[in-house]
């Protein structure tokens, strides 16, 4: 069988930190996915960004639920692709972490870059969120590195970042 | 002092940064951004609710009412 899910790169926190990047990604494989786990000192959003790209290169849609309520969002030209409500804070259980997955299929093609992915929070409590994004990189050019970051505050040590390479061989 | 990680996929360097100030710049406009967007969501929620009761007193029906109306 071949192996067609090969760890790149892996990072856990050992300090506190506003954002992490993965940088020189080879092109060698037809598709990414990072899976992480991560805590922060502020609720609120992740932010996952490409090549150090801003401006207005991004668009996604999300669906976001407590257990007691759900909405929905969309952003058009955006600085990034935002992961909302998925960072859980210290106000949650300790030692929990969310856990976040995106997968961007070729991502060495000189088309736009769709990505899909979920977030969910661990709370011992009857409040923690869950969402789901689908999220869009308009560029011609392959994704060399890949961000992400907490929208405010930081992420804390022992948050964990995993970057896997799909081949199709 | 906020920092960065950078990971080389290549190499496996890690590094360790201060943020610039165009990256500390970006962050406080996007949570700037984040919580306008927030009032203006919860503005739009209650006048959204104040509609609604309106709409309901000239009806003479209650929420439970109208639930069983468009039920």
């Amino acid at each position: 069988m071949p192996n067609t899910y090969v760890l790149i790169s892996s990072n856990v926190l050992t300090t506190a930190a506003a954002s992490i990047t993965f940088s020189a990604i080879p092109s060698t494989y037809t598709d990414l996915v990072v899976r992480w786990t991560g805590r922060g000192t502020t609720s609120g959003n992740y932010t996952i960004t490409f090549n150090g790209t801003g401006g207005t290169s991004y668009s996604h849609i999300r669906m976001t639920g407590s257990g007691s309520a759900a909405a929905s969002g969309q952003a058009s030209s955006t600085s990034f692709i935002q992961y909302v409500l998925s960072l859980e804070d210290t106000s949650y259980t300790a030692n929990t972490f969310d856990s976040n997955e995106i997968y961007v299929p070729g991502y060495a093609t000189s088309n736009d870059k769709p990505t899909g992915g979920t977030g969910t929070q661990e709370n011992n409590a009857a409040l923690s969120y869950m969402n789901v994004t689908a999220g869009l990189f308009r560029s011609a050019s392959a994704i060399t590195s890949l961000t992400i970051g907490a929208q405010s505050g930081n992420m804390v040590a022992d948050s964990s970042f995993y970057l896997y390479g799909i081949k199709n061989s | 002092m906020t920092t960065a990680i950078e990971v080389n996929c290549e190499t496996g360097e890690v590094i360790e940064r201060p943020l610039t100030a165009d990256e500390i710049a970006d962050r406080e406009a996007d949570a700037q951004a984040a919580a306008t967007k927030a009032e203006q969501d919860a503005a739009d929620a209650a006048t959204k609710a104040q509609a609604k009761d309106a709409l309901l007193a000239k009806l003479g029906i209650t929420a439970d009412e109208a639930a069983l109306l468009l039920g």
